[in-house]
This record gives structure tokens, C-alpha cells and sequence, in this order.
């Protein structure tokens, strides 16, 4: 079995964002940058697979500028086999990244796509569901936990009700919840180790994919501040204030 | 052009986000049509039907729309699009799930998360978790849609009649099948609808001392958050974390205990309307988000809290 992990390169979670004056982006000048946090589920889970004896490749793919080449060595040095960057200047759209991976796909033929369920950069929650779309391939969202059967795969999913089982047929794409597994982090060895894996370069003309953006963004802006509270003696005059001045109890 | 809203619903009744939603889509065009995918789902069209702000009810049935696979709902949401300006539905995990499917079958550019209809195509939408707004324009011919429920009012749900009108369902996906669903076993509301939520954080000290706050959470009829820092330290389980990889959640009241208020905690919870914070340290980030701070050891005020709302003769719930 292959699978194709998808990962994105993103400003790192701890990290407070700031808009940039002329409110066209955030800054991203010497800000820390990570691989996206459930992708980096996705490749863990991958690499469980292929320790368990039930794979024999992983690919890690990602699509962004030159720089996103560190999100998959570090794909790499947790245990991918090889990796691909699909070049791309500025905003690339949920979509553009499925056609992308659409096109990877057809030529790598993989049995399972894992990626994250969500980039916390632009926190759409869109690449896995359209690319199995195009590809008219079962879809498993927000997945918790994965069990390989013969053909199949079961898995079950955060929702908001609680957990849902579902069962899909190879291939299958799967997006990945935080709650997936633990992500190991990277030995050093296999850090440098990792630099000598191959990593291939594309662009997305090379794979005649358009990847203009098809929403505007107008401007950003940070959130309206919220006016400075009060602090609160005892927790009697707490409870009273809630009921008679927030009348929220 | 017309608005196409797919319902949530469990195929007995109508699931609160819909009415959420369709507030949201009365704002993007006045003429909104509900589509009803589901098996056995009769009610579900009668009330849905009695929203004034629906103009019509398209609903479709068969067995493997039961429980709501998006492979099943996609195609049909495809057929019937054509004469529709935008399609949206809810930014939950059902709307998530079904609708970049629909897009991508369509080849439109989804806007995920609306908090704000500006105009029919420009939408506010927040992003970093809610660290920066965006204002987005959409430049696709038709729109694809999903909506911040809790950024939008409950739609009235009486008096209205619209027409229902039946459709034929679209082929089945068979490469999928659902097997179950466990509901949380849990009395309590769900983390993302509660009115009122009570969080704890690593200042809780351990697992057993959360039962401070479920006390004070059984009172209020609260869910239980979490900052993860507590779940990374094995105080409670994942599913109650708010924050940036968490919930995001918008109570009325929102109470955190023993939190500091890291980045990405405060991500997951300040646009609740009403904020409290109880930390022994003054100088923790939580109190920069607070409406009302109180600076105490939580292992003295939690049961203060407690007593004083048992002293209520009656609680807002």
C-alpha cells in the first residue's frame, strides 16, 4: 500500500499574528513558521501504517513557495520516503491545492491521502473534501481513530454529536483530527538523514493547474478589542454582578 | 437568484444550526429555499415549511440518505444548484464535511466560516482562528457557503407556509457506508451550542478537582471546557479543549478557572459575550479578556461560587 500525505507550511500555533499595517496580510517576516499541526497527524498515522508492515511507501506532498520544502523534510525525517513540493507564488485556494493533488495522484496512484483536517493559517476545512470530489473517492473527515481492514478502512470521526463509524473502500481520502495519535518528533539522525531523501520539485504549471485565487480578499484586520473588564473584590460581588449588571445567571 | 440552504437535521427534526443558517441566508438573497435531504424525514418538511423566511422546501428521500453521508448528498446538492446564486449551509462538522465537496464538483472557490453577510458576494470571515478578520469577495458566478452559526440569530420558526415540493433522489455512492453513531454520554450541552460554559486549566492541580467545576456547571446547565494545557496534562479528554486546535465557542457567559490564558486559548473563547476569570495571578493574560476578574485562589472560590448560587432562588438557564 502507498499513501500520499499532504502537509502545508503555516505560521506556528504559539505564535501571535499580526496584521500588517496596510491590511493586506499578516506578517510573516521573521515570524516562526510549522508544519501545520494535524498534518502532522497525518504523517504520523502513515508512518504507524508503514511500521505495522501495511504500507511500503510514503510520500509527503505540499504546495506553497519554495521555502515549504522544510514542512516536508520534516515530513521526511519523522519517516516519509520521499517528497514533492508543487511550487506556487502567493494565496493558493483550498481548490487549486485539490486539483494539484488531484493531478499527483493520478500519476502516483496511491491507496490512501492523508492530511490535516484544517490549516490553522486560513482555517478553511476544504483540500481533503474537494480533492476527493474530483476524484469521486470516499471521503473520511476529521478522523479519530483509523482501522486498515482487508479493502476497507474504518474509521471514526469527530462530530459534533460525538463519534461516527464509517466505513470506506480503497482508496479513500482521510483528514485528520488532532486526536488522531501523538505525533513523535524528529531524532536528530533522522533529521539528516532526511536531507538525503529525494524531494521533488514541480511547479503547478507543470501540471497545467490554474491556481489564481477566486475570492478577493479585501482587506484583514484585527478582530475589535474587547474593553477592558473590571476586577472583582469577592465572589459574592462576582455573582452579583452577573445577575444584575451582565443578567447572565 | 435564489438561496439554496441544505438542512441539518437527524430526520426527526430540524438541527439548531439550520435556523442560524438560514438567518444567514435570508441575508444574502431574500428568496431562500431549503433543501431536504433525508429518509423518512416528513416532520422535518413540515416544519421547515413553517419558517417564514423559507419560500420553498425541496425535499428528496431514500434509505441511504439516512444518515447523511456527503458522497450521498453531493451529487443530488449538484443537481438541483443550477438554479441558485449560492448555496450555504452551517460551518459545523456537517457542513464542513458535505459542502467543499459540493464546491469542488462545481469547480467554485468555497468561503468557509462566515461571521457577517456584507453584501451577496463579500463576506467577513475570521481566520488564524479568529485572530484576524477578512473581508473576502467571492468572484465565482455562484457561491459556495458556510456560515458561523453562532454568529448569527436563531430564525423565527412560525407562521410561515412555504410550499413543499419533492425531488428524486440522486444515485447512491456506494464505496462509502456508515456503521454507527455514539452520542457523548453526557447530560450536560454541547460545548459548541452551550449558553454557558465553565473552563479549567492547569491550575486545577489534577483530574478530580474538575468535579469543582462540574458542581458549578450543573448549577448553571453549562458544558465543560478546557484550556490544553489541562488536556495535555490528562486532566479531562480532548473533546472538551477550547482553543485554536480546539472548539472555538461564543457563550453567553463564558467562566475560566486556573487558565493563564495563552494564545491560543483566548483564540478559542473571546468573543464570548460575557468573560470571567478567576486566577491567583494577577498578572495572568486571561484578565486582559475579562470582563470581570477575580483574583483568588480557585480552590477557595470555586466552593464560594457554589454557596452563592445555591443562594439564588432562581438561575437564568
Amino acid at each position: 500500500m502507498k499513501i500520499l500525505v499532504a502537509v502545508k507550511r503555516v505560521i506556528d500555533y504559539n505564535v501571535q499574528v499580526r496584521v500588517k499595517e496596510d491590511g493586506t496580510g499578516v506578517v510573516t517576516d521573521n515570524v516562526k513558521m510549522s508544519s501545520n499541526p494535524p498534518d502532522d497527524n497525518a504523517i504520523e498515522e502513515a508512518v504507524k501504517i508503514k511500521e505495522a508492515g501495511k504500507a511500503t511507501e510514503i510520500i509527503a506532498i505540499t504546495v506553497g513557495e519554495e521555502k515549504s520544502q522544510e514542512t516536508v523534510r520534516k515530513a521526511l525525517a519523522v519517516g516519509a520516503d520521499r517528497g514533492i513540493l508543487i511550487k506556487t507564488e502567493g494565496i493558493v485556494e483550498p481548490l487549486a491545492v485539490a486539483k494539484a493533488l488531484q493531478k499527483i495522484v493520478e500519476k502516483e496512484k496511491p491507496d490512501l491521502v492523508f492530511m490535516g483536517k484544517q490549516a490553522i493559517d486560513d482555517d478553511c476545512n476544504q483540500t481533503g473534501q474537494m480533492l476527493s470530489a474530483l476524484l469521486n473517492w470516499p471521503q473520511a473527515t476529521f478522523a479519530s481513530k483509523i482501522e486498515i481492514k482487508d479493502k476497507t478502512l474504518e474509521v471514526t470521526r469527530e462530530v459534533d454529536e460525538g463519534l461516527e463509524t464509517i466505513e470506506v473502500n480503497l482508496p479513500a481520502i482521510v483528514t485528520c483530527d488532532l486526536r488522531l495519535n501523538e505525533p513523535r518528533y524528529a531524532s536528530l539522525p533522522n533529521i539528516m538523514k532526511a536531507k538525503k531523501k529525494s524531494l521533488e520539485i514541480l511547479t503547478a504549471t507543470d501540471l497545467g493547474v490554474d491556481t489564481t485565487p477566486r475570492v478577493q480578499q479585501i482587506k484583514v484586520e484585527e478582530p475589535p478589542k474587547r474593553k477592558a473588564g473590571i476586577k472583582v473584590a469577592s465572589v459574592a460581588e462576582l455573582v452579583n454582578k452577573l445577575r444584575n449588571e451582565a443578567k447572565v445567571i | 437568484m435564489s438561496v439554496l440552504l441544505i438542512a441539518e437535521h437527524n430526520n426527526k427534526e430540524v438541527r439548531p444550526f439550520t435556523l442560524n443558517a438560514i438567518t444567514a441566508a435570508s441575508q444574502m438573497d431574500a428568496d431562500v429555499h431549503v433543501l431536504l435531504i433525508g429518509n423518512n424525514c416528513g416532520d422535518v418538511a413540515k416544519s421547515l415549511s413553517e419558517i417564514p423566511a423559507v419560500k420553498k422546501v425541496l425535499h428528496a428521500e431514500a434509505a441511504y440518505y439516512e444518515n447523511y453521508l456527503a458522497e450521498n448528498f453531493a451529487p443530488l446538492v449538484v443537481k438541483v444548484s443550477e438554479k441558485y446564486s449560492h448555496i450555504v449551509s452551517s460551518a459545523n462538522t456537517f457542513g464542513k464535511n458535505l459542502m467543499p465537496r459540493i464546491a469542488a464538483h462545481l469547480d467554485i472557490s468555497q468561503v468557509s466560516d462566515i461571521t457577517k453577510v456584507i453584501s451577496s458576494d463579500t463576506f467577513l470571515r475570521p481566520i488564524y482562528a479568529g485572530n484576524v478578520f477578512a473581508t473576502v469577495k467571492s468572484t465565482d458566478a455562484k457561491k459556495c457557503i458556510t456560515i458561523r452559526p453562532t454568529s448569527f440569530e436563531l430564525c423565527e420558526t412560525s407562521g410561515g407556509s412555504a410550499p413543499i415540493e419533492k425531488i428524486e433522489a440522486a444515485e447512491e455512492f456506494t464505496l462509502s457506508k456508515f456503521i454507527k453513531r455514539e452520542g457523548v454520554k453526557s447530560d450536560r450541552p454541547e460545548l459548541g451550542t452551550a449558553r454557558v460554559v465553565v473552563s479549567g486549566g492547569r491550575g486545577m492541580q489534577n483530574g478530580e478537582n474538575f468535579k469543582l467545576l462540574t458542581d458549578i456547571a450543573d448549577k448553571l446547565n453549562a458544558a465543560i471546557g478546557a484550556s490544553r494545557a489541562a488536556v495535555d496534562a490528562g486532566y479531562i479528554s480532548n473533546e472538551h479543549q477550547v482553543g485554536q486546535t480546539g472548539k472555538v465557542v461564543v457563550p453567553d457567559l463564558y467562566i475560566a478557572v486556573g487558565i493563564s490564558g495563552a494564545i491560543q486559548h483566548l483564540a478559542g473563547m473571546k468573543e464570548s459575550k460575557i468573560i470571567v476569570a478567576i486566577n491567583k495571578d494577577g498578572e495572568a493574560p486571561i484578565f486582559s479578556v475579562a470582563d470581570y476578574g477575580l483574583e483568588a485562589d480557585l480552590f477557595e472560590a470555586l466552593p464560594q461560587f457554589l454557596e452563592e448560587l445555591n443562594k439564588l432562588n432562581s438561575i437564568q438557564k
